[in-house]
């Protein structure tokens, strides 16, 4: 037995949650429900106080706050109920969730369809095994962000940033602008995996170095950091003794990568992909349980949030013809990456596909003048051209209907062909 | 100036299990410690195994106390409410050479006491720890070992012996002992403690202690191991801990479960100068998985979640020394507690407390309490348990750390346990809110600001593990203030 | 004089060549792949641009503020405008949109509020 039910029940009020929840009331859905660990929805936009959200989307430049706002503005005019201070325990394959808060206590909660939004975690140091000893003034770049932004306390004077992902970035001339000193900023890889904009705005504007092909190699300071070692680093990201740096400092904030948290999909046995850490979907972002739906950072890791909310746009609308009509496919072509491409999502296309689907994917490294093709039974079916893939940029491929229908195998390859 | 009967130094296992054992004697006592809080030392960063005692020479001290301490750990753990599994452990061989250490230790352990011994062969081996290296041939099977939370042992030990009267004191190292007037001075960095009897119980520091009470100088070999510890996983690819067969070229490093579901590898040994140096190396790690690889061929740190060092107190004479101290009456002490020193804490404890009781002609409380962590983890709960636990207290309800699933009421309740969380760390180990796999990322803002109420402090003054470590360096408002620095 | 700039229109991130004349005016661009390189180039070797975000503290109130600029600025201004921020005292309500420093600077350009503080 269950304490309540609800067509559609929406896990993380984040971006993603609250686009789904948008589609889907809008789809008829009167009965939709976006549970909320945090005490305000919003999700991870409430800290990205910077601007640059919402470009493609709403065709002007607002920062996080602002982006969130208007789908919360949406989401109170259409009566959705968003409870906050909820966290979801658990998930079960029949769709059943249990959850507990302060206020409503604990519960169980049926649903017709549940829609997976919970977002992604930042790589803490302990996945890098970074040596040295565990002082205070080591954060990922995100909790440092809340502790500015949300909080009001600054993590720390002198900074280094490991990690040149768009977090690292904007947390370095956040701290910059709020009166710290940012040292450098260190990137593993011989390139930065951020946006070209934020290297130009966040590090060129308040003439912070990047070092590439560099990582920390020693961490010293007894009870609060006190300095770290950078080295230069070989082709295989092996440290080359010689090329030491040392900078005395009192914080360091990590910024090596987000992982999707699915926890919570993972325990209803939701299947997993080894490559994007997010639920395996169709093009219906519907995971290998029927009826569970995924979206946004929980189903890979994205770089810019309108992408987020298109695609919860579609899973919300998914989940509500779900609810409706039980659509069941005659079946699915699988979506494989080939040479140059990670991580394709959707993983699965239906072969009675009604309308075009895009394909998501991140480029293995960085590729000019190049062109993406899809690939079924040793023939081109789509292609796309660009002067550029990058791994910091995810890229795309629309499939149509006829271009699925012409596909005779079970199978269809994406792949990245350079000219260069 | 504070007068007190007996004041002990160190507050990590050996500590607060005599503190404990002497906190049911009528006397006053105190616990000094350098650091901020128990556990600090060795206790916080080991394996975590309750060795059977087949390893250790018959004969020695550390025999003895493995022996009776190890056979302890049931019921003390049960007492105390802490984790306690009996998980076995497998000695493995992969020549003759190592097959014919591994009789001498199966002969040892009979000798030992040590139930359950038995050689085994490659398949049965294989069938029990499939993820083992198929080129293994033999394996002592020791289904007796066990494994503990060591850290949650001393806070709980501390706890017991706070409501029976013990004070603790912390951020207080000691810098001098002195014998005047028929009792002992011991002076710390901000108080002077005069008793009757002073019990060195200082881990790595203990032969410095010593030097300060005793003529006949002490040192003592400062050996640290670098660990990984892996993310909990409902099925981890070993189920029990599997030791190497020691060898001359050293002990080899174990793969072993922890009693949280994690899998922890390690240690490396290198002797190093400086006892609280507990860094650890690009080479240290390495030489722990390179070691590890012979045990486990298909070894993955990918769900690395942290790594760790701790620094053992190594004696030349390779034995504890527990007992009074010749030429200085009054003075005890238990150094070189080394492993097997967690297996043998509680055995040493009640030898020390009956010898300083014995000295002090103490008797006996009438009455104590037995503390016990009585509250099951929030996370460990079934549904129907959650439910209830959080209609009796809605802070339950709260979520602070998501990937443990510790709530603001497990928080809370840790902080004001007997001896209470007083930083970030203190509760992570209390609560292990902050010890799962985002490492604090999310719930450092939150852990740190409940810790600001409850000590009714700035969350300025909140620090990651005690001393200067503080958390945050100033307000927004202050920054912008002092700032100009982007210019 | 010449000037290299990184376009930031897009991941392609061309390496372009600016030619200025002595008095600092824009002459010509080179090594852009389209026309909104060149518009960028122009602006970033005239008068470059940015937008400024910024958390401030609120009297009363334990939460920062984050505010922004309501257009661009010049890249130069930031540094003082940093300074006035540190200066300006903001009391509770605030909503999103409210402006706190009218005409920073005298840049014409208004530094407002990006949330709600009740």
């Amino acid at each position: 037995m269950t304490d309540q039910y609800v067509d559609i029940l929406i896990i993380g009020a984040g971006p993603a949650g609250l686009a789904a929840a948008i589609s889907a009331r809008e789809s008829g859905m009167e009965s939709v429900l976006v549970l909320e660990r945090e005490s305000e929805p919003g999700g991870i936009l409430r800290q990205c106080i910077h601007n640059g959200f919402g470009l493609h989307r709403f065709h002007e430049e607002l920062t996080g706050p602002e982006y969130a706002q208007r789908d919360i503005d949406r989401i109170r005019e259409l009566d959705i109920r968003v409870e906050c201070g909820v966290t979801v325990l658990s998930l079960s394959a029949q769709r059943i969730v249990t959850c507990v808060s302060p206020v409503y206590g604990f519960r169980t909660i049926r649903a017709g369809a549940v829609v997976l939004a919970m977002g992604c975690r930042e790589r803490p140091r302990g996945a890098l095994c970074t040596p040295g000893t565990r002082c205070a003034g080591i954060f990922s770049a995100g909790t440092a962000q809340r502790f500015v932004n949300l909080e009001g306390w600054m993590p720390g004077k002198r900074v280094v940033i490991l990690g040149s992902g768009d977090i690292g970035l904007i947390m370095a001339r956040r701290m910059t602008l709020q009166g710290a000193n940012v040292l450098a900023c260190v990137e593993i890889m011989p390139y930065s995996s951020g946006l070209n904009r934020n290297i130009v705005q966040c590090l060129q504007d308040y003439d912070i170095p990047l070092y590439l092909s560099h990582t920390v190699t020693d961490i010293r300071g007894r009870d609060r950091l006190e300095g770290l070692t950078v080295s230069r680093v070989d082709e295989n990201r092996n440290p080359v003794p010689g090329t030491e740096i040392d900078f005395e400092c009192d914080t360091l904030l990590l910024s090596c990568g987000l992982i999707p948290e699915n926890e919570l999909s993972s325990g209803a046995g939701v299947e997993i992909s080894g490559i994007t850490a997010g639920p395996v979907v169709n093009n219906h972002f519907e995971t290998s349980v029927p009826g569970i739906f995924a979206c946004g950072n929980v189903l890979h890791v994205h770089d810019l949030v309108d992408h987020v909310s298109d695609e919860s746009f579609k899973a919300g609308r998914a989940a509500a013809s779900f609810v409706n009509s039980n659509n069941v496919s005659i079946g699915f072509i699988t979506i494989k990456d080939g040479a140059g491409v990670r991580g394709t999502v959707p993983q699965k296309i239906r072969l009675d596909l009604s309308e075009n689907t895009e394909l998501m994917f991140r480029p293995s490294a960085v590729f000019r003048n190049a062109t993406v093709i899809a690939e079924a039974d040793g023939k081109v079916i789509a292609q796309k051209k660009a002067m550029i893939f990058t791994p910091g940029e995810m890229a795309s491929i629309t499939l149509k209907p006829k271009d699925i229908s012409s596909v005779s195998g079970n199978s269809l390859t994406i792949r990245i062909e350079s000219e260069d | 100036m504070i007068h007190t009967d007996i004041v002990i130094i160190g507050a990590g296992i050996t500590g607060t299990a005599v503190a404990r054992a002497l906190s049911r004697y009528n006397a006053s006592i105190c616990v000094v410690d350098s650091a901020s809080d128990i556990a600090e030392g060795a206790t916080k960063a080991n394996s975590g195994i309750i060795h059977a005692g087949f390893d250790a020479k018959p004969g020695t001290l550390k025999a003895r106390y493995n022996i009776l301490g190890s056979k302890m750990y049931p019921d003390l753990c049960a007492s105390l409410g802490v984790p306690y599994r009996m998980c076995g452990a497998l000695v493995i061989a992969f020549s003759d050479d190592d097959i014919t250490v591994l009789k001498e230790l199966e002969i040892r352990g009979r000798q030992n006491g040590v139930p359950g011994l038995r050689m085994i062969r490659q398949h049965e081996i294989l069938d029990m720890e499939p993820n083992l290296n198929p080129e293994v041939v033999a394996a002592l099977d020791v289904p007796s070992s066990a494994i503990v939370s060591p850290y949650e042992i001393a806070f709980a030990m501390a706890d017991d012996a706070a409501v029976n009267g013990v004070c603790f004191s912390f951020d207080q190292p000691v810098v001098s002992i002195r014998y005047t007037d028929n009792s002992w001075q011991v002076r710390t960095s901000s108080d002077t403690y005069i008793c009757r009897s002073v019990i060195n119980c200082a881990g790595a520091s203990g032969a410095l202690i010593h030097n300060m009470y005793s003529k006949n100088h002490l040192s003592m070999i400062h050996r640290r191991g670098q660990y990984y510890l892996l993310d909990r996983s409902p099925v981890q690819p070993f189920s029990r801990t599997v030791f190497q067969c020691p060898t001359k070229m050293g002990k080899g490093v174990l793969v072993s479960p922890t009693v949280h579901g994690n899998l922890i590898i390690g240690p490396n040994a290198e002797d190093i100068s400086d006892p609280l140096d507990t860094a650890t190396t690009a080479k240290g790690l390495s030489e722990v998985l390179s070691r590890a690889g012979l045990t486990w061929p298909e070894i993955s740190v990918r769900s690395n979640i942290t790594n760790f060092s701790g620094v053992r107190a190594h004696l030349e004479t390779d034995d504890f020394v527990v007992g009074s101290v010749a030429g200085s009456p009054g003075a005890f002490e238990a150094i070189g507690i080394e492993s097997p020193g967690l297996s043998s804490a509680p055995a040493i404890a009640d030898d020390l407390a009956g010898m300083v009781a014995d000295y002090l002609s103490l008797t006996k409380k009438s009455s104590i309490v037995f503390y016990s962590v009585s509250e099951k983890p929030f996370h460990q709960m079934t549904d129907a348990e959650r439910k209830e636990a959080v209609s009796k207290n809605p802070l339950h309800g709260n979520i602070i750390c998501r990937c443990e699933v510790v709530t603001e009421a497990e928080i809370r309740a840790a902080i004001r346990r007997p001896v209470g969380a007083r930083t970030i760390d203190g509760i992570k180990r209390r609560t292990r809110a902050g010890m799962g796999r985002c490492q604090g990322g999310f719930c450092s803002p939150r852990v740190a600001s409940i810790l600001s109420e409850e000590l009714g402090c700035s969350l300025r003054e909140i620090t990651k593990g005690g001393g200067s470590g503080r958390l945050l360096s100033g307000t927004v408002a202050e920054f912008l203030k002092a700032g100009e620095s982007f210019d | 004089m010449e000037q290299i700039i990184t376009c930031i229109n897009c991941p392609v991130g061309c390496r372009m060549t600016v030619q200025i004349s002595d008095n600092g005016s824009f002459l010509s661009v080179s090594g852009n792949t389209c026309p909104r390189g060149a518009k960028y180039a122009q602006q970033e070797c005239t008068i470059p641009k940015r937008m400024i975000t910024a958390v401030i503290p609120v009297r009363g109130s334990s939460v920062p503020l984050s505010v922004k600029t309501a257009e661009p600025v010049p890249k130069k201004l930031i540094p003082e405008i940093m300074s006035e921020l540190a200066e300006v005292t903001v009391m509770l309500p605030v909503h999103s949109g409210d402006t706190i420093i009218p005409d920073v600077l005298d840049s014409g350009v208004d530094i407002i509020a990006t949330r709600s503080l009740p």
